[in-house]
Parts: C-alpha cells; sequence; structure tokens
C-alpha cells in the first residue's frame, strides 16, 4: 500500500520547471532510493513533499496517507508524520543538543534523549548539552539531526544524501537505524548518489529532468551508476517553460 | 518577624528559581530594596561597607589581595512597588591576585514607573580576576528606566568578564554603557543579552580599549527584538598596542515591526594588534526554522527556540 502518491506534480523555479509531470507511488514501511543526475529535481522534490517555504507552489497532487498535502504548511505535515534530513544540518548558535532533540520528540525526556543519541553513536554524557553549532563537525551534526528524527517516530522520513560528510563507521550505523526505523513502520526515502547507500534501499526509482523515468529491483537501478547514465538518455539540463511545453 | 526580612525574602521570590540558592554560611550575599539594606552576609575575603543614600545606596566592595571568593557573591537589587528611583553608587576595588564572581539580581515585578540607576567603577589588580553577571527580571509592563554605567580599570594580567541579561518580563527603557581600560596580557569579555518587546527602548554601549601589549577583548551582543521594539548596539574596541587582540560581535534577531541598528567601531593604532568585528541583523535564519517546522514546531514555538539558543 502506498503511503505518499504524486500525480502528474509539476514545479517551477526561477523560471525553470524542475519537476516536470512527476508522478510515483512509495509503498509504506519500505525503505526507497531516490538517485538521479545534480539538477534532476531530486532535492526539489523532497522538499515539494515536506512543503518547504518557495516550494509550495506545485501543480498536480501530492496525497500523504490517502489525504492531500496541498496548502498544509511544514509543520502540519511534520504532525501528520512527515519529516526531512537535509544534506547539510542547520547550526543553531546556543541551542543545546537535548534541547533540540527534545523539541520535536514524542517522547519530550531526558531518557529518551539520551536514547536516541546512543542510537546515533554519540555519548550522551558528551553531547545532551553541547550547543548544534560550528563547534560541532558536519558528521556529528547529521547525527544530531538523525538522533532527532528518531525521537520524532515519523511515518514518512525524506533523507537527503544521507551519507554526506559521514564516515564509513557513522554510515554504517545509520544503515542499521534504515534498518530500525523500517521495523517501527517508517517510510524511509533517500536522495543519494553512491552505490553503498543504494544497496540499503528496498527499491529504487531513477530521476531526471524532473520525472521518474525508470523503478524497480536496486540491482536494475544500479545499472544506472555502471553505464554512466543509462538507461536515461536526457540531457541533463532542466528545461526552460518553452521547452518543457514541447515534450 | 522584621518588616526588613520579610521585605528580603519578597524580593529574593520575585527572583523565583534565581533566589532559591542564595543560602549557606559560605555564600556572601547582599540584598538592597530601594535604599535600604534588608539583608547581608559576608565571608572572608570579601567586604562590601555600605551607606544609604536618600534615593538609593552607595556600596565599597573590596576583594582582599590573594582572597579566593569559592561561591559566587548574590546581590539582589530591586523594588517592589510601582513606582520609584533606585541609585546604586559601587566602587570595587579587587585586589591583586584576588578571585570573586558575582551574581547581582535586578528584580523589579510590578514596576510601572521605576527608574534603576548605577554608577560603578570598577578596579581590578594585576592578577586578579572578578567577574560579574547581571540578571534582569522585570514584570509585564515594561516600565523600568535601566541605566548602568560601569568604568572598569584592568591591571596588567587581570581579567574581567561581565554578563547583562534580560530576558524574562519587558526591557522597558535600557541605556547601558560599559566602558574598560585594558592593560598588558588582561583580558575582557563583555556580553549582553536582552529580549525586546512591546516599545522596548535598548541602546547598548561596550568599549573597550587594548592600551597594554599582549591584550584581549571581545565584546559581544545578541538581542531579540519584536513588536515595535527598538535597539541601538554601539561596540567599540581600540587597541594601542603589540599583539593586542580583540572581536566585536552583534547578533539580533528582528521581528513584527522591531527595529534594530549595530554601529561596531574598531580602531587600530599599532601594526601588530588586530581587531576583528561581526554583526548580524535579520529575521529568523530560514533554514533553522524550516528544520524545526518540520519537526512539528509551531513557527512561534520555532522561533522561541532559536531565540532561546541565540541567548543562553
Amino acid at each position: 500500500m502506498a503511503i505518499l502518491e504524486l500525480h502528474d506534480v509539476r514545479l517551477e523555479l526561477g523560471g525553470r520547471r524542475v519537476l516536470n509531470g512527476l508522478s510515483v507511488a512509495f509503498w509504506e514501511g519500505h525503505v526507497h532510493a531516490l538517485i538521479g543526475p545534480n539538477g534532476a529535481g531530486k532535492s526539489t522534490l523532497a522538499s515539494t513533499i515536506m512543503g518547504l517555504s518557495g516550494y509550495t507552489g506545485y501543480e498536480g497532487e501530492i496525497f500523504f496517507d490517502g489525504a492531500n498535502v496541498r496548502g498544509l504548511p511544514v509543520d502540519q505535515r511534520a504532525r501528520l508524520g512527515i519529516t526531512m534530513a537535509w544534506q547539510e544540518p542547520a547550526r543553531f548558535e546556543g541551542l543545546k543538543v537535548d534541547r533540540f532533540i527534545a523539541a520535536g520528540a514524542k517522547e519530550k525526556t531526558a531518557g529518551k534523549v539520551r536514547e536516541v543519541l546512543a542510537k546515533v553513536g554519540l555519548d550522551p554524557d558528551v553531547y545532551m548539552r553541547r550547543a548544534v553549532d560550528k563547534t560541532l563537525s558536519g558528521g556529528e551534526r547529521k547525527r544530531i539531526e538523525l538522533a532527532g528524527i528518531l525521537a520524532m517516530e515519523p511515518r514518512l522520513v525524506l533523507m537527503d544524501e544521507p551519507d554526506s560528510g559521514i564516515d564509513v563507521e557513522a554510515l554504517e550505523r545509520i544503515f542499521d537505524l534504515l534498518g530500525d526505523m523500517k521495523a517501527a513502520g517508517a517510510t524511509v526515502i533517500m536522495i543519494t548518489h553512491s552505490l553503498a547507500v543504494l544497496r540499503h534501499a528496498d527499491h529504487a526509482f531513477l530521476m531526471c529532468n524532473g520525472r521518474i523515468i525508470d523503478k524497480g529491483a536496486v540491482g536494475k537501478i544500479a545499472g544506472y551508476f555502471e553505464n554512466n547514465c543509462l538507461p536515461c538518455d536526457h540531457v541533463n539540463i532542466p528545461l526552460s517553460e518553452e521547452e518543457a511545453v514541447t515534450v | 518577624m522584621s518588616s526588613a526580612v520579610e521585605t528580603a525574602r519578597a524580593l529574593l521570590a520575585s527572583l523565583g528559581e534565581f533566589g532559591e540558592h542564595i543560602t549557606g554560611d559560605d555564600v556572601a550575599h547582599l540584598e538592597v530594596h530601594g535604599n535600604k539594606v534588608v539583608g547581608s552576609h559576608l565571608v572572608p575575603g570579601f567586604d562590601v561597607q555600605v551607606e544609604e543614600l536618600d534615593d538609593g545606596i552607595e556600596a565599597h566592595i573590596r576583594v582582599a589581595e590573594g582572597a579566593r571568593i569559592a561561591k559566587p557573591v548574590h546581590l539582589c537589587f530591586g523594588m517592589l512597588p510601582q513606582e520609584g528611583l533606585q541609585h546604586i553608587v559601587m566602587k570595587v576595588d579587587v585586589e591583586a591576585g584576588s578571585f570573586a564572581s558575582v551574581q547581582a539580581h535586578c528584580t523589579f515585578p510590578n514596576a510601572i514607573d521605576i527608574t534603576h540607576k548605577m554608577d560603578a567603577v570598577v578596579s581590578i589588580a594585576p592578577g586578579a580576576t572578578y567577574e560579574y553577571f547581571e540578571r534582569h527580571l522585570h514584570g509585564k509592563e515594561g516600565g523600568v528606566l535601566v541605566v548602568p554605567k560601569t568604568r572598569v580599570q584592568l591591571g596588567e594580567g587581570a581579567r574581567f568578564k561581565t554578563e547583562f541579561e534580560l530576558i524574562k518580563g519587558r526591557a522597558g527603557v535600557i541605556d547601558f554603557d560599559y566602558e574598560a581600560d585594558c592593560a598588558a596580557q588582561s583580558i575582557l569579555e563583555m556580553v549582553a543579552r536582552i529580549i525586546g518587546r512591546g516599545h522596548d527602548t535598548v541602546t547598548i554601549h561596550e568599549t573597550g580599549h587594548l592600551r597594554g601589549e599582549g591584550a584581549r577583548a571581545v565584546l559581544n551582543t545578541y538581542m531579540a527584538l519584536r513588536d515595535d521594539a527598538r535597539a541601538e548596539v554601539f561596540n567599540t574596541l581600540t587597541a594601542s598596542a603589540p599583539y593586542a587582540r580583540g572581536h566585536v560581535d552583534c547578533k539580533e534577531i528582528v521581528q513584527d515591526r522591531a527595529l534594530a541598528k549595530a554601529v561596531p567601531v574598531v580602531e587600530v593604532n599599532h601594526p601588530l594588534a588586530h581587531v576583528t568585528h561581526e554583526a548580524a541583523i535579520g529575521s529568523v535564519d530560514s533554514r533553522q526554522l524550516q528544520t524545526l517546522l518540520s519537526r512539528g514546531l509551531s513557527e512561534d514555538k520555532a522561533t522561541d527556540l532559536i531565540i532561546e539558543g541565540l541567548l543562553s
């Protein structure tokens, strides 16, 4: 059963059509990988599903758990169970890790914060009272962001390049957490350029020029990496509006 | 029970959680209501002589040479009525090699028309360290005029750290003016954290003069303004000695119709000195906000959390 369905979604940004009649369904409780060349529209798709500022003026429809999310702001979509992990997590000057994690947690207790920090491989005694600022490395902030998402217990997680800025040990831990989230019934959509990340998905989707152009088993879509953009034969330049209309 | 004791208790009660830890024989403290000393306790090495004035007090604080005051000293200034004037004149002598950390709580919980003035002269002898954290708790009306003026002299190798915080209640009108002269190898740190609401008006002058070789200073101002609040921040750092180092930093979040102005001034007249500055004024950072919204926080709660971090 699909938890997320997109029907003919189109979005223009800066005079360019970045999502170009995209239709796709994501099954509930699975880990999905979304791959494609730079500029294909992958991050835009995640931002549109999340309803981020600047990504709300789309055409077409997005259904989450059967309900159309059009018009719902980010926080309301989050309260439905959708959340997002950024490629480069934000820095919060002065804001302590425990406050950051607890802010969105379903169970706002110190015990829960400690539990999720431990799950992402960060010692709670060391990190609870540190600030989520520039004193943390990008990899540490990425793990803390993930801890916050675990505490939130979401139904759909959009992960934009989960391996970006992460060392090998941390990446292995993230792969373990994907399994935990899946076991808890969550659906994960990972945007990635990494074959290693792709191999941890249940299904894969290939995106180019704002459309899903292929989907299926990971082994099938992995050929994209091995065949240098095949089976996609599109030139990876987002179309202008005039060009998009003629396609 | 005497009225002085009752007043002291009421003052401390108005501090809420911040008044609870002013206890113990080894904790020095002084409570002043208006122009009356309503409570005090001293510890060896930390001496306070107080004279009551018509509209406040004059206090001479002395930290004895070499004394290390183990626990923070608590000073509680305030007024419980809605109107009045409290003028604190303070002379502080921190003698050579000594250490003291003072937490000053200024509470005006019912203020409608209150003026709180402080004129302080602080002398920190060579090798001594003096920390002064001033936390204000005001009521919801904003009827307080706060005018703290402090002049600080740091001797060679001395350290002075001061923080001014007003994040509970309405700021009212604040006209804050701190200036410090820094001798060789001394360290100065000034921090102001303020939330302005309603029609609050805040003016900050933080000034440091790095006159001695290797003197260092950082002047930080963090402010969040909403509604129709106004703020002007004038941070000035001058360096006139070799290897003097300093940084001026001002960060302000502005919402609604609030207005913020920051004027960082750095003046260097020695080729081996180095001073930097940074000022950032704007709305709440979009990426931070979107991140917290994507965790299910409302925009108001997310903004409050971001401001809490900035002012922490």
